[in-house]
């Protein structure tokens, strides 16, 4: 058995060492909100926090996540109260929505380190993460928007 | 924000426990007609087939027909439910309609989401059912208090008489017993309060904290998880395979051949794919061991010397084209696409001997449910299709490929099993946007006039694979589709289609032949207003003076884009197009450093008739023409041996966040009928960034993708 810290709790798992977090997550402690999309960090669906730093959890083992805190889509707040969903649904970002677990945790990662990030920031930062229905505009938008927010909590 | 979007496995339950209960609320029917049975309505499998269902605790729930693959529809439906029940849209939760025959689409024959059709098809059909219902429930209260309906108001989900109120949930029983009403009459659209004004998503917060199922998220008790391989040659098939390795790994449970490939059937996902590695298999290649690339072009240029099979006939292009002054001519080849949804392709498999369930991201519930019957060895009204969230459709889900392996594995173990494809799998088993060799022609009199226009198309038919009898008699209409329907004052017009198979099989994806004919009659007259010597947006505006909508748009994306006023160093290109009764136009601007392209912006004007959700259309917009961008700039699947070459996102890019460029969208108001709106965009933003190459640099695009003509995209 493997011990994990997953959005501050503590799980065990009997997955094999060499298991790709990503399906660690999902297969193994039933967190689905973090999705597979291309298997080889091409693609950001699979994103997630490892201490607070963005990870594609697919090109991650479970061997080597050890003592660090998980961070998922699923734990990113417990009512959806992050400054990046609340301007996501501010401005109806998602269209099919299969990217977005991954957009959300590359902006909140961003915007953790980046209060006030510039567009070439956002480019930088969002670079990694695909979105095939084309919402690019609205996230830029929305992490502008979220940044604002965090602004407005903060003062 | 009461979407059902997770997964919830009493809802159906509950639903069928309503309809027993006969009373217990107003189950309203579709497909009826005059019939006065008003509720527990038998749809196949015995389920209750409904547009909506009010329940005793004032619950309203809308039967969605269509699948919600990110274009909007369990939104936009509702909102037309919505509307005629004088709700708001967030008072209707969406529940995925099951199969049944009251749910085929009435534009396309079957229960599908696709071509656009999703708002022209449902129109009518949900206000209707909200008029209906909403007449039952007036006349079930004018009942209660012995009053004429006419005296009595609907407000927040109640009818009301003076300051007496009774619920909607109080009257439905009632309601259920009244006929339904035949003579309805629909609000006139001066009067929605919804219909026609922007309006948020009901699907998105499921979509911000990971509660949204898609196929993928498909969770059962006792389930496992199925990997595939399937033969690398197209076509081809599985000849042996050795599976004793892989047999003694980790969790594996079965290791089961399906015609075409080989799934491994484990405890988790993971062993699964890695048990895979470890089987040995044989392949047979079958025909397709030496197709390539190469071949597949020479075929269609050697076909194009045939005489096609004409679909307009103006005049006499061909006597025109002798006589002219001017004669100008092209040919343009496009490329075979994928579609790559986010979502790679899967399904959840339950057979069980008496009957099976099938949880997928699917487009057509008709095919699906009688693909997995086929496969299962039932009957078609012994499988169940729940539809989840689609990862993305785009056409690809029209397929239904991806069932048969996972009901064969689910059968062989005889427990559920979930079968994901690999990237790889999914880049490389596609059915493939066809590729096209078109030729075209355009010709002038002496006085410079444009009198004749000529375009012989060739390529493959999806259609001919999909739905044959379409196709006995007639050219595939999804092959013509923005050729066709030329919409420039030419006197003599010819438009020939010449099918030509490939050897693999192609499919329908997002806008499907609009796409290549677009490219290539908005390119052409493109090429023809500069063998004219004039502007291409004052050569086309002059030969639309008899097409107002068209013209409308045209002007509208010039105006707004300010056109032939860009900044020094910047050029643009246009074009426009109609598809899915959407009439639309868009300018690109860009600037070249050397042979560096940059694209500025993209402006879109839409006429797409009545609006039902401004948000959703300038989310589809926005989201079609970036999927085009992706096409037009790097797009191409080629084969070697009869094996895709791509398979990953390293080899088969995707735009992304950087590359996408700022996008001013222009929707017209507009009294004509619904257009469909998910599609045109992907067409018409291909020729008029080609076109706003060719004014910065001379060179004129004529085959795909840009980045394949010497020009660096980034």
């Amino acid at each position: 058995m493997v011990t994990l810290t997953v959005n501050g709790k503590t799980l065990e798992t009997d997955a094999a060492p060499d298991t790709p977090l990503l399906w660690v997550l999902r297969d193994h402690l039933g967190l689905t909100g973090t999705k597979f999309g291309c298997g080889a960090a091409l693609c950001g669906a699979c994103t997630v926090h490892l201490d607070g730093q963005p990870v594609r959890s697919c090109q991650l083992a479970l061997a080597n996540v050890g003592a660090a805190k998980v961070t998922t889509i699923e734990g990113l707040s417990a009512d959806r109260s992050h400054a990046v969903q609340k301007a996501w649904l501010e401005l109806d970002v998602p269209q099919c929505g299969y990217c977005q677990s991954g957009q959300l945790m590359s902006a909140a990662a961003l915007l953790a380190q980046n209060p006030a990030p510039s567009d070439a920031d956002i480019d930088t930062a969002m670079a990694g993460n695909i979105c095939r229905c084309g919402t690019y505009n609205r996230i830029r938008k929305a992490v502008h928007r979220a940044a604002e927010m965090l602004k407005a909590e903060g003062a | 924000m009461n979407a059902n979007l997770a997964q919830d496995g009493t809802s159906r339950r509950d639903l069928l426990k309503l309809g027993a209960l006969a009373g217990g609320g107003l189950l309203l029917g579709i497909g009826l007609g005059g019939c006065s049975k008003p509720a527990a309505l038998g749809g196949a499998g015995g389920q209750p087939v409904a547009w909506l269902r009010i329940g005793g605790d004032d619950s309203i729930t809308v039967f969605v027909d269509k699948s919600e693959m990110g274009q909007g529809v369990y939104t936009a439906l509702t909102q037309l439910l919505a509307e005629e029940l004088g709700v708001a849209l967030e008072a209707i939760r969406v529940e995925a309609a099951p199969v049944a025959p009251e749910y085929v689409n009435n534009l396309l024959g079957a229960q599908i989401t696709g071509g656009s059709t999703s708002i022209r098809d449902g129109f009518e059909k949900l206000r209707k059912a909200g008029a209906q219902a909403r007449t039952m429930l007036l006349q079930a209260a004018a009942t209660h208090w012995g009053v004429a309906p006419g005296e009595l108001r609907i407000d927040g989900g109640a009818v009301l008489h003076g300051k007496e109120r009774l619920s909607y949930g109080a009257l439905a029983e009632a309601a259920a017993k009244l006929p339904i009403p035949k003579e309805i009459t629909l609000k006139p659209a001066t009067e929605f309060t919804l219909v026609g004004k922007p309006a948020k998503r009901i699907d998105t917060a499921a979509k911000l904290d990971g509660s949204a199922t898609y196929g993928i998220d498909v969770k059962l008790p006792g389930m496992l998880h199925g990997a595939i391989a399937q033969c690398p040659t197209l076509g081809g098939k599985l000849a042996s395979f050795d599976g004793s390795a892989a047999e003694a790994m980790p969790g594996v449970k079965k290791i089961v051949g399906v015609g075409n490939g080989v799934v491994v059937v484990a405890d988790h996902y993971w062993q699964a794919r890695k048990a895979l590695e470890a089987v040995k298999i044989t392949w047979d290649p079958g025909a397709n061991a030496n197709l390539g690339s190469q071949g597949i072009r020479s075929r269609l240029r050697n076909a194009a010397t045939r005489e096609g099979r004409g679909v307009r006939a103006d005049g006499d292009a061909s006597a025109a084209i002798k006589t002219a002054a001017k004669v100008v001519r092209a040919t343009y080849d496009l490329p075979l696409l994928a579609h790559a949804t986010l979502e790679p392709q899967c399904c959840t498999a339950d057979v069980r001997t008496d009957g099976a369930d099938i949880h997928a991201p699917t487009q057509t519930q008709t095919i699906a449910q009688a693909t997995a019957a086929a496969a299962a060895g039932l009957k078609p009204e012994q499988v169940k299709i729940h539809t989840t969230l689609l990862g993305g459709g785009f056409g690809r889900r029209l397929e239904v490929d991806v069932i048969p392996a996972a009901v064969l594995a689910s059968k062989a173990v005889g427990k559920p099993v979930k079968v994901i494809w690999s990237r790889e799998e999914d880049t490389t088993h596609d059915t493939y946007r066809p590729p096209a060799h078109d030729e075209v022609v355009g010709a002038f009199d002496a006085s410079g006039k444009l009198v004749a226009w000529k375009l012989d198309l060739t390529g493959p038919s999806i259609t001919a694979r999909m739905f044959p009898p379409v196709v006995a008699t007639a050219v595939d209409p999804f092959a013509v589709e923005a050729a066709a329907n030329f919409p420039y004052d030419v006197p003599n017009v010819a438009v020939n289609y010449n099918r030509e198979e490939i050897g693999i099989d192609v499919g329908y994806w997002r806008s499907v032949s609009h796409a290549l004919n677009c490219f290539v009659a908005e390119s052409f007259i493109d090429e023809l207003a500069h063998a004219a010597a004039q502007d291409p947006y004052a050569f086309r505006s002059g030969l639309l003076r008899k097409q107002p909508r068209f013209k409308r748009v045209l002007d509208e994306a010039a105006s707004r884009a300010g056109w032939g006023k860009a900044p020094a160093g910047h050029h643009q290109g246009i074009a426009l197009m109609e598809g899915y009764g959407t009439y639309m136009a868009q300018v690109v601007e860009i600037s070249m450093r050397g042979n560096q392209l940059a694209i500025h912006r993209i402006t879109c004007a839409v006429d797409c008739g009545q609006m039902v959700n401004p948000n959703i259309v300038d989310q589809q917009v926005e989201g079609s023409i970036l999927f085009g961008l992706t096409a037009a700039l790097w797009g191409e699947i080629t084969l070697a041996k009869g094996q895709v070459q791509q398979r990953n996102f390293d080899s088969y890019r995707m735009l992304r966040l950087p590359e996408a460029p700022r996008i001013d969208v222009h929707l017209l108001a507009s009294g004509e009928a619904p257009g469909g709106i998910g599609e045109p965009g992907t067409a018409v933003v291909g020729p008029a960034l080609a076109n706003a190459i060719f004014a910065a640099t001379g060179k004129r695009l004529r085959s795909l993708p840009i980045a394949k003509s010497g020009i660096v995209t980034a």
